[in-house]
């Protein structure tokens, strides 16, 4: 990698592109879907993509998986410049924000339903979700497809170990406190507590439940010129709680992104945040009984906790030059089958993802999936709690990869020592704030 | 001793030498003159706006305490890497160039470890050092040391120099043994006989008659540690704790492919090119002079 540029390998990303490319000849359009799930959902993908195949005969997609969800938009955006973008691609809800500020790049979903005909009405999906990927006039940007949301997983068998009820788990912060501390005084586990997406549970989600404001301009719907708030005195003092809980031993550090799941799963820490899809995986490689809780709140900041926001990816229709009107209208057809009750419903069974439509919500209900499988509508109860705000219907930030990142260095720093909470957070809102003005900038031209 | 083909025509010359060239024009000349030009511009992720803006990267780059934090960091990052790289080589090389039972065995298994790609060094590493699972953290942690790399700035530090040095240890061995070979039996013979002593005999007539490998060796694994430790550091802790095993390098990939500031990305890999080229010419200048006395 010496005098080889980031181009070079952008470049190279490009290269790899044509290979999935329709061709012209054939009766069926085909068409090429861009993904960022491996293991086990993946496998998922690919039995709905072979559903689709199975279903009609005028279409074809082929799912190609692109790697995690940044180097996924990173290949997307690589294929778009060198014309060989595909056809729909996942794009985590961080990038959002960069996705709309695409322009031509993309097609947005009304777009695509008036140009094709093939109706996509926004009234069927859930509106925490669609909230996320639509514009402030309430058409669609991109198509909902896995949402997921932060919850909190405990160690049942720990919580019987340390005298703690399996049935009820802790609600407050002041609770979690308390039980981490059974935990460690009985020795129930060799970690009490740990994290996975430190910015997005104990920053992005916190703010949305008590109502907080973590960026201005409504989080970032209301224009680019936004600027982050989680330096005021209900991020310090929540950050203090999780330094507090380091230092006594009751909170361990995981790491970035989702590098902490494992230490869950593997029964060593007793109660970890993470996203409700890990289900799958908890299940699967968990051997304890684990269960699944609504993310504990502060009374004292907010008595009344309303509705968490989503994490997870929605489907984004791309541009290419040559594109047909015939493909257009499959990548909609497609679209428009993922969104059926009985997929909808599969998808979000098998998944751990909730449902994406009410439809595909009432059916899981009739087929009494909530009663076979307790704790799979945590999720739901939570991102359906209270109203709506201004600060829960979600982040539209750009680059928010990269803020998140600055969040996680901060809090890193804060965690051994380096700064206070107060200092942690000033400068993640300095840094952060340098970063908006870039994008502002940038998305202006 | 020069052996020159002379070709007749220019046919065959230029066909011999066009796949080169071709590779070298598409995967160097070209990336580089648009990384050149991208540092000039601001542009969307998209490339769909994109506006001139002069060396107002480079400005903003070299206003960035974080920027030279990151710089001052790769400085100390590549002297521990190099030195102790180089230290260890030159201890082994020593030691395999004495005549030992075995030692052709010896020197093989010094050498394995180039062979080793830097992703898979860097999970062997992880493996030793994974404050959970690893063996080495285990020993620590039973003789009382706090390990968590991944939370502990100095450790980290200290897991990266050491992952990438082992990395080009067999590297400078194989030159270190190479030199040590080349040094006239006689010359040490001579000194001996004046009573010379083993470290006397090291530091006068050993460590000067290497001096052009070390000189070599130096900017070989500046140039390693600074452009070629990337993947083992992505691998191990993706520039954390905080930022404290961010180099340069990984700057670059990170402004550049996750956070998509291709402006910025592109300033610094320009930047970071006219490093190689400052080093690689003082290279080209000290070991062209030595040849040619």
């Amino acid at each position: 990698m010496k005098r080889r540029s980031l181009l070079a390998a952008t470049a190279a990303t490009a290269v790899v592109a044509p290979l999935g490319l329709p061709r012209a000849q054939g009766a069926k359009t085909k068409f090429v879907f861009w993904h960022a799930m491996a293991g086990a959902l993946g496998e998922e993908v690919g039995n709905i993509c072979k559903g689709f195949n199975a279903a009609q005969t005028a279409y074809e997609i082929e799912p190609i998986f692109k790697g995690p969800y940044p180097e996924t938009l990173t290949a997307a955006i690589a294929a778009w410049r060198a014309g060989q973008a595909p056809h729909l691609v996942q794009m985590f809800e961080v990038g959002t924000g960069s996705m709309l500020a695409a322009g031509p790049a993309v097609k947005q979903v009304w777009q695509l339903a008036a140009e094709t005909g093939v109706a996509l009405d926004p009234a069927n999906y859930i509106g925490g979700v669609r909230g996320y990927y639509s514009l402030s006039d309430g058409r669609m940007a991109s198509m909902p497809f896995n949402s997921s949301t932060a919850v909190m997983w405990y160690n049942k068998d720990v919580f019987e170990k340390a005298g703690l009820d399996p049935a009820k788990p802790p609600t407050t912060w002041n609770e979690v406190i308390a039980a981490c501390r059974a935990i460690k005084a009985k020795a129930a586990a060799a970690i009490p507590m740990t994290t996975a997406w430190p910015t997005w549970v104990h920053f992005e989600q916190y703010a949305a439940m008590h109502d907080l404001e973590f960026a201005t301009k409504s989080n970032g719907f209301d224009g680019l010129d936004t600027e982050l708030k989680i330096n005021t005195a209900p991020f310090v003092k929540h950050l203090n709680r999780l330094l507090d809980m380091s230092k006594e031993g009751l909170f361990k550090y995981g790491g970035r992104d989702n590098a902490a799941e494992p230490l869950f799963i593997s029964g060593e820490a007793a109660i970890g945040f993470t996203s409700s899809a890990a289900r799958a995986a908890i299940t699967r490689d968990g051997k304890f009984k684990a269960g699944a809780a609504l993310l504990p709140t502060d009374p004292e900041v907010n008595p009344n906790p309303i509705n968490s926001v989503i994490g997870g990816a929605s489907l984004w229709t791309m541009t290419a030059p040559n594109r047909s009107a015939a493909e257009y209208k499959a990548v909609a057809t497609f679209l428009q089958y993922i969104g059926q009750p009985d997929q909808d419903a599969h998808w979000h069974q098998v998944s751990g993802y909730v449902p994406v439509t009410f439809a595909g919500y009432e059916l899981s209900k009739k087929q009494g999936f909530y009663e076979k499988s307790p704790g799979t509508d945590i999720p739901i109860t939570q991102l359906a709690r209270g109203k709506l705000t201004a600060n829960s219907r979600g982040f539209r930030l750009g680059r928010m990869v990269e803020l998140r990142n600055i969040i996680q260095e901060e809090f890193e720093k804060a965690l051994q020592g380096q700064q206070t909470a107060q200092i942690a957070l000033d400068s993640a809102v300095g840094r952060g704030n340098k970063v908006l003005r870039e994008f502002e900038k940038s998305a202006r031209g | 001793m020069e052996r020159r083909t002379i070709f007749a025509g220019w046919v065959l010359p230029v066909c011999l030498v066009a796949p080169q060239l071709l590779l070298t024009v598409f995967f160097f000349l070209w990336p580089a003159a648009q990384a050149m030009w991208f540092s000039l511009v601001r542009q969307d992720a998209f490339g769909i706006r994109t506006e001139f803006v002069g060396f107002e990267n480079f400005a903003d780059l070299f206003a960035d305490p974080l920027y030279l934090d990151s710089a001052l960091r790769t400085v100390v990052f590549c002297t521990a890497v190099a030195g102790l790289a180089m230290g260890t080589a030159l201890l082994l090389a020593v030691f395999a160039d004495r005549e030992i039972r075995g030692r052709a065995i010896y020197r093989t298994l010094l050498i394995w470890p180039y062979a080793v790609a830097p992703a898979i060094a860097a999970v062997l590493w992880v493996l030793l050092l994974n404050p959970q699972i690893g063996v080495v953290a285990h020993a620590l942690k039973s003789v009382g040391v706090l390990w968590d790399y991944k939370l502990n700035d100095a450790q980290a530090m200290t897991v990266v120099i050491l992952a990438s040095a082992w990395k080009q240890v067999s590297y400078n061995f194989i030159f270190f043994l190479a030199g040590l070979q080349s040094i006239p039996k006689t010359v040490i013979e001579a000194a001996r006989m004046d009573g010379a002593r083993g470290w006397r005999r090291f530091r006068t007539i050993t460590i000067p008659l290497l001096a052009p490998t070390i000189f070599f060796l130096v900017v070989v694994n500046i140039v390693y540690a600074a452009f070629d430790t990337f993947a083992t550091i992505q691998a191990l802790t993706h520039g954390g704790p905080g930022k404290a095993t961010e180099t340069l390098m990984l700057k670059v990939y990170r402004d550049g492919l996750i956070n998509l500031d291709l402006g910025s990305s592109s300033a610094q890999s320009v930047i970071l090119m006219v490093a190689v080229v400052v080093l690689t010419g003082l290279q080209f200048r000290f070991i062209g002079r030595r040849n040619a006395e």
